[in-house]
């Protein structure tokens, strides 16, 4: 909750003693309601106030940080329950759920799912770990270490978790496993080795008051399952737990959550598409599939993409040469913005052409072709500049070059500074380019 | 301290559209909730679906679909089989073979299999049309004539058209359309303010606030949908608070994900399996965003998108 500048100025010694570098404590005050500077600069607050400061001007949504090395993510720190009020933070995870007699198989499917995607490996984070005895437990999670992915320990037997954890503690997985049963032994579990707890419970009150009692035996580093029996109770906590946490301040559902789809459509792929769909827009942190196909991946992984972009930064694709439909040196030529849904549109339409090109992306600044030639960062200069740095004239043979129809208005100055080249201008829309290019 | 429920429910509401007649009519909009949150307060329509059929017949290249429609030959035996597609509260046809840049079919030929399709069927049934404005003014004026009193929905009108596109559809032979806009909110807006000026009435007309494919810039998607469902409940825009219909198949599978060849990309597998995925991670995406009506291509899409509906109301 945003605390207001007199409330923090009435906790400071009130002394204007300048140490915090600032003229006078109700500026300071000021300052730290804004979040310019942190509360801790004052020297002289006392342990009461800062304790009492840091619990209200503590983010409405707990960062938590789980796994090691490449598998560590970030998980919450939401601050807002829809992209364009700033943006979303933490993309969600996909994990995919994994049993002791079954697992290498399921690795191994795992595994083949990864691939790049606008700069961003797409592929499976995650690994949930059924339980089904404690001997086969700590077999499952002696296979699963060291494989790169974030373990979730789906555990409600202390003693088999205790066992895990002592295997996969350093990786820090979730252990996932605390119940309003078992959530002190649990608890106790989790401090000693320092990992984040999970918690379930039948229904949201139960879910509340237990991580209200987790909270009080002084342990934060949570996540919250809020999987039900029913895909609407499931969707129904998953909203209302980020929603009272953004929305009404309640800091107890201010945690990061699971959502276990498995559990709700097991046997259905393609439901458990739609429900992931679903839960990549509303609000789970980690969703666990029974499996992740390429099918399912593709789709999934771009709309995480898509959400979790920054509304205020253009998505961009790495400026090169795309050679589409086998092309090669022989082949011709065609260039536009590197703004990644410009380049996907236009790929798209120029595979579907069948005709043999080669797609030279050039830096625009993530603009759309009207956009970056108004801001001069599609320009003859640039694109001729691109062609010289890229040495495309040595690795291409081909001197016909495409300019986007929008960009017609480059063709005179780009005949004159690349005299090799015949420039040929493209219909002005997209869904033209396979027609054009098939009668070039 | 307990759990506290906050509902948030909205004294202003989605407008209410009736496609289609009698028993079988479909109601959509009237919601005073966020998309889908029916645990504040009942939803009072659910989200309807549509099945897609073509003018240029089925795509047979695709087992499930092929399967699906095995032994509907003509275009009424095709209409009939769709409207009993599980899960399918209204048949969408696609008039694709009137494009222009296409098989240009005459306004007459679209007529006519329109008025087989609706013959066939005893659901509701939506148009869409070439996507092309001068194309489609001329089609949906003729269509609207033919279809008069069959409560069709046209989608869409666009900024280009919008006037002869209602005042014959709406205003001289009583159906309903849709008005389309780009993925922009003030678009939109503008549309609908421009057709409520001229009398069009909200329980005639629904929006398309316009789609893409689920990593083909669906940020913009998802976030116009947002600030539109927001606008018309939260500040009570009332010229936002028309239910909107989405045609997701158009946009999913014209998408590199749901064409390649399996030969081409053996390790991304079947293309059919492929094409339906995309088709309902987007439905869902365009349904949790607020949609209260959206057009699909394949059963196994249809049935899994009813499905997720009827549990989350």
């Amino acid at each position: 909750m945003a605390l207001k500048g007199l409330d923090i100025f009435k906790l400071t010694p009130k002394t204007n003693c300048k140490e915090c570098g600032n003229p006078t404590c109700m500026a300071f005050a000021m300052k730290v309601a804004q979040g310019a500077i942190p509360i801790e600069k004052c020297p002289h607050m006392s342990e009461e106030a800062l304790a009492a400061l840091s619990d209200a001007t503590a983010p409405p949504m707990k960062s938590l940080k789980v796994g090691t090395g490449a598998a560590e993510h970030t998980l919450g720190g939401e601050t807002v329950l829809h992209r364009h009020e700033k943006t979303f933070v933490s993309e969600n995870l996909f994990a995919v759920s994994a049993a002791a007699d079954t697992f290498d198989e399921e690795f191994a499917e795992i595994e083949k799912i990864d691939y790049e995607r606008i700069g961003e490996r797409m592929y499976v984070e995650a690994i949930n770990l059924e339980y089904t005895d404690k001997d086969s437990y700590v077999q499952l999670v002696e296979k699963a270490v060291g494989k790169g992915r974030l373990l979730i320990l789906d555990v409600k037997d202390a003693e088999a978790a205790e066992a895990a954890l002592e295997i996969c503690a350093s990786e820090k997985p979730v252990l996932n496993g605390a119940t309003p049963e078992n959530y002190e032994r649990f608890t106790e579990i989790a401090k000693k080795f320092g990992v984040a707890l999970g918690i379930s419970a039948p229904d949201i009150d139960a879910l509340h008051d237990t991580a209200e009692a987790v909270e009080k035996l002084g342990y934060k580093e949570l996540v919250l399952d809020v999987t039900a029996a029913s895909v609407k109770d499931t969707f129904a906590n998953a909203v209302q737990v980020r929603r009272s946490a953004l929305k009404d301040g309640d800091r107890t559902f201010g945690y990061p959550s699971i959502v276990d789809l498995k559990k709700l459509a097991a046997g259905d792929p393609h439901k458990q598409t739609a429900l992931a769909a679903l839960f990549v827009l509303k609000y789970g942190s980690i969703i666990i599939m029974e499996n992740m196909s390429y099918a399912q991946a593709l789709p999934l992984y771009g709309l995480r993409q898509n959400i979790f972009t920054d509304p205020q930064k253009p998505m961009k694709v790495a400026p090169g040469i795309y050679p589409l439909n086998g092309a090669d040196e022989n082949s011709i030529c065609a260039t536009t913005v590197d703004f990644a849904l410009t380049y996907f549109v236009v790929s798209g339409e120029m595979e579907r052409s069948g005709v043999p090109v080669n797609l030279l992306i050039s830096d625009a600044g993530g603009y759309s072709v009207l956009t970056a030639w108004a801001a001069g960062k599609f320009s003859a200069g640039s694109i001729a500049k691109f062609i010289k740095d890229y040495e495309i004239e040595d690795k291409i043979k081909n001197r016909t070059l495409i300019i986007p129809g929008k960009a017609a208005v480059l063709k005179g100055e780009l005949e004159e500074r690349l005299p090799e080249w015949s420039v040929v201008v493209a219909p002005n829309e997209a869904t033209n380019l396979v027609k054009f290019l098939k009668e070039l | 301290m307990a759990f506290t429920r906050k509902p948030q429910t909205f004294s202003s509401s989605i407008n209410e559209v009736t496609i289609g007649t009698g028993e079988k009519a479909v109601t959509i909009g009237g919601a005073n909730i966020m998309p889908l949150y029916t645990f504040d307060a009942p939803a009072k329509n659910k989200v309807a679906v549509g099945a897609e059929i073509t003018d240029t017949g089925v795509d047979r290249t695709l087992p499930g679909i092929a399967a699906y429609y095995d032994g509907a030959e003509t275009i009424a035996e095709i209409a009939k089989r769709a409207s009993e597609m599980p899960g399918a509260d209204f048949v969408a046809l696609a008039l694709n073979g009137a494009d222009p840049n296409g098989d240009n079919r005459s306004v007459e030929e679209c007529v006519e299999v329109a008025k087989q399709v609706a013959e066939a069927i005893d659901v509701p049934l939506v148009i869409t049309g070439a996507r092309n404005v001068e194309k489609d003014t001329e089609l949906f004026s003729k269509l609207a004539e033919a279809l008069q009193g069959r409560n069709v929905l046209f989608v869409s009108a666009r900024e280009e058209n919008y006037k002869t596109v209602a005042a014959s559809a709406v205003m001289a032979y009583g159906n309903k359309i849709s008005a389309e806009s780009a993925v922009d909110i003030n678009l939109a807006k503008q549309l609908n303010v421009l057709l409520s000026q001229m009398g069009i009435r909200p329980e005639s007309y629904v929006m398309n606030v316009g789609s893409a494919a689920a990593g083909y810039g669906y940020d913009y998607v998802a976030s116009t949908l947002d600030r539109v469902k927001d606008a018309a409940l939260t500040q009570n825009d009332v010229m936002l608070q028309m239910p909107i219909i989405t045609p997701v198949s158009q946009e999913t599978w014209a998408v590199k994900e749901s064409i390649v060849s399996e030969e081409d990309y053996p390790e991304w597998g079947d293309r059919e399996t492929r094409g339906v995925d995309m088709e309902v991670c987007t439905a869902a995406a365009v349904i949790a965003g607020g949609s209260d009506a959206v057009i699909l291509r394949h059963p196994q899409s249809v049935a899994t998108i009813s499905g997720m509906i009827a549990d989350l109301m």
